[in-house]
């Protein structure tokens, strides 16, 4: 099967400007075979229109729970998938916090499996750094490795323990593994329902201190410092950690972070109408951590936009604000916030989309790649000025627990390319 | 008003009218037969997901006295315990026909999520650390009793209002508050940090540890009930020390201004934030507090049922 992606202009990790090349991208089975002058006389089984379009390397969400197994009724990886492709993403690194969770080599592979069998994207399974997340006992690294997990992380508890924390970057370094901490001191946070500061005061809410974030963002830079294993750290959500980041990257420590879109696009003052669609871990925060957050995805001290894509049942996010779950959808409105918001170059929110998210999960040998004859076809196509307007009737998570419903964004997916099939044309999946 | 879930949702304008009405339905209250039928076929179902003694029952009176059907759900003897949501029961008994509901939670903000499910008339209860806006009424009806005010806007101008205690889960000190200040009154908290919200600015209002200093020219002193297991959370060091520090005595209550209240929002912890019996201060409100809840509580239930005339 061949597929030919026409008229678009490409922009990846060669390229020195957000203009682009306008070019035909020749896809025969799961590679591009060749890139040619736009318009050139060239036979393929498919024809992919591109016209004003951008296509560049697939995106890759560091940071996706797709609730397989074990809640099913809010996500299973295949409408995790769907909505994965939707969003221009060629893979999406499965958060550990399943039932059971990512600590043994029969759940990862599992996982990964599933994702197969889906075929809308790479499913990379990521493994759990203790045993149960339950923060006591190293999860058998070693073994994960064997499975190919190559990221390790037990988001949604942060490891409290700073000798365990310790034990494991050493561990793993050696092994040549990346730790990725959900920072959160748990005993600030015991409760908390929203960011604490004057909203929360206001709404009668148990706060969520940015210190819990930043003492641990702190220690483990420490760590990283101590035992040269890196360090990713999971969506930034405070002025100071930025900060903090900013200042390990120019000593040269190896840490590497993330942002979610609705961390740079809400404040914590969202919650006053008390919906928990709003409630999110780390919570929402205040226009000058947006701020901060903006500057440090600009100067490239956060190198990655992540959506922590976390889907909940409407019934459990229908319970009082202080006993629904965190957590909201991500996947298919990443690109459109992005664009819409951040004041970046196009080629700069690309790359951390897509080559820079791609490096950090070990995957740089077959997601963000450039876009030239020999390499895997795992593309976005999208249009960067196409407006439109959100709605939760029509996302393809089986949850529909997204903030931004009735928002009108700009920059739309058109067609999503994975392992050289056409997962998304015009915006809808082909399965 | 459709509902009546927070201080702020009211405004100014709104307080002032519910006050207003407040008078009218004190002067019923006073009849030998103190009942008129401004509520009649209407039904007004409490839904307590929280204990509670005096506000339960003071809505339950204030609706009768205004000839409204009363329904109570207590979660002890409900589906709930079957594991029902929130959304079902509240979906249940309003297709019974209900016109409105008076809720109380221990979680806040469950007024406003109830109102995606049902089209009746929300009165808010109590709602976690959050509102508790019939309390403030009824708080502002016994001020302007004591003090011999008309209700209007800034009809409390020149009051300084001391509020004593635990203001940070306290949805009665975030309801006053607001109408205090909304009213004109200049109101000061007194507490130690740790039992103040993190951040008090949406109140403008000034904060001290120094109880003694508060006291010469306070006119009311508002104290909150002081709750034991807060010392389990390392809020304060014990019961004693915040006695100590925070408890109206009978030291304390000698050194009030001349003509200053007492008040306090029941239940008491007497020996903790009550050092003193109430009848022995020179001027207590606590039970006119009692008695104006029910004059408020049925100028809310007619303001958002929309009843016809009140009979005169």
């Amino acid at each position: 099967m061949s597929l030919l992606i026409r008229g678009g202009r490409i922009i990846d990790s060669t390229s020195t400007d957000d203009e682009g090349r306008v070019a035909d991208v020749l896809i025969d089975g799961d590679r591009i075979v060749q890139v040619l002058d736009s318009g050139s006389e060239v036979r393929a089984d498919d024809v992919l229109d591109a016209t004003g379009c951008v296509v560049s390397p697939g995106f890759v969400d560091l940071h996706v729970h797709l609730r397989e197994p074990g809640r099913e009724e809010s996500e299973t990886i295949e409408t995790g998938s769907r909505a994965a492709a939707r969003g221009g993403f060629t893979a999406v690194v499965a958060m550990p916090n399943t039932e059971p969770p990512h600590d043994s080599r029969v759940v990862v592979d599992f996982v990964r499996d599933q994702g197969r069998r889906a075929g809308l994207c790479e499913v990379v399974p990521s493994g759990c750094i203790t045993v149960g997340r339950a923060g006591q006992t190293l999860a058998p690294f070693a073994e994960l490795r064997e499975a190919g997990v190559r990221f390790f992380t037990d988001d949604g508890n942060g490891v409290q323990d700073a000798q365990l924390m310790r034990r494991a970057l050493e561990y793993a370094g050696q092994l040549g593994l990346t730790l990725a901490q959900h920072c959160e001191v748990a005993s600030l946070t015991h409760g908390a329902v929203m960011h604490e500061g004057a909203c929360c005061s206001r709404l009668g809410l148990p706060g969520w201190p940015s210190l819990a974030e930043e003492l641990m963002v702190h220690r483990d830079i420490e760590l990283c410092r101590l035992t040269g294993s890196p360090v990713h750290f999971l969506h930034l959500s405070t002025e100071r950690s930025v900060e903090m980041v900013r200042a390990a990257k120019a000593e040269g420590l190896a840490v590497t972070a993330e942002a979610a879109p609705h961390h740079f696009t809400l404040t914590d003052e969202a919650l006053s109408g008390f919906d928990p669609t709003f409630k999110v871990n780390p919570p929402l925060r205040t226009p000058a951590d947006i701020a901060a957050l903006k500057r440090g995805l600009a100067d490239g001290t956060i190198d990655a936009i992540a959506t922590d894509h976390a889907p909940h049942a409407p019934h459990l996010k229908e319970q009082p604000l202080d006993q629904a779950p965190p957590g909201m959808l991500g996947l298919e409105t990443a690109l459109a916030l992005a664009l819409t918001e951040l004041a970046m170059p196009l080629r700069d929110v690309v790359a951390a989309l897509s080559w820079k998210p791609a490096a950090i999960a070990h995957l740089a040998d077959r997601h963000g790649r450039p876009i030239a004859a020999g390499e895997p076809a795992n593309l976005a196509v999208f249009d960067p000025s196409a407006t439109w307007t959100i709605d939760r009737g029509e996302l393809a998570s089986r949850s529909r627990n997204t903030p931004y419903h009735g928002r009108t964004v700009r920059g739309r997916v058109r067609h999503t390319v994975f392992g050289g099939q056409a997962v998304v044309v015009d915006g809808t999946a082909t399965k | 008003m459709k509902h009546v879930r927070s201080i702020d949702e009211l405004g100014v304008d709104g307080i002032v009218r519910i006050l207003k009405v407040a008078e009218h339905m004190a002067e019923v209250n006073r009849r030998p037969v103190p009942k008129v039928p401004a509520l009649v076929g209407k039904t007004v179902v409490s839904l307590f997901f929280e204990d509670s003694t005096r506000t339960r029952i003071s809505f339950e009176t204030a609706a009768r006295r205004l000839s409204a059907d009363t329904m109570t759900f207590s979660v002890s003897t409900s589906s709930v315990n079957k594991g029902e949501s929130l959304r079902d029961t509240v979906e249940t008994v309003s297709a019974m026909g209900v016109a409105a509901f008076v809720i109380r939670h221990k979680s806040s903000g469950v007024p406003w999520q109830m109102a995606n499910w049902t089209d009746a008339s929300i009165v808010n209860a109590g709602d976690g650390w959050h509102q508790h806006p019939t309390q403030a009424l009824l708080d502002c009806h016994s001020i302007i009793g004591a003090f011999g005010i008309e209700p209007a806007p800034s009809c409390l101008r020149g009051l300084t209002i001391t509020i004593v205690g635990d203001v940070r889960h306290s949805r009665v000190a975030r309801s006053d508050m607001e109408a205090f200040t909304a009213l004109g009154a200049t109101v000061r908290l007194v507490g130690p940090r740790t039992l103040m919200p993190p951040d008090a600015t949406p109140w403008g209002v000034e904060i001290t540890d120094d109880f003694d200093a508060t006291l010469r020219d306070s006119d009311v002193v508002y104290m909150l009930r002081m709750q034991r297991e807060r010392m389990n959370e390392a809020l304060v060091p014990h019961l004693g020390e915040y006695s100590t520090r925070f408890g109206l005595d009978a030291v304390r209550a000698a050194r009030m201004k001349k003509g200053a209240v007492v008040m306090h929002p029941g239940p008491m912890n007497r020996g903790v934030e009550m050092m003193i019996d109430p009848s022995e201060l020179p001027r207590s409100l606590v039970t006119n507090q009692v008695a104006s809840g029910v004059s408020v509580r049925m100028a809310v239930l007619f303001d958002v049922l929309g009843g016809q005339e009140v009979a005169s």
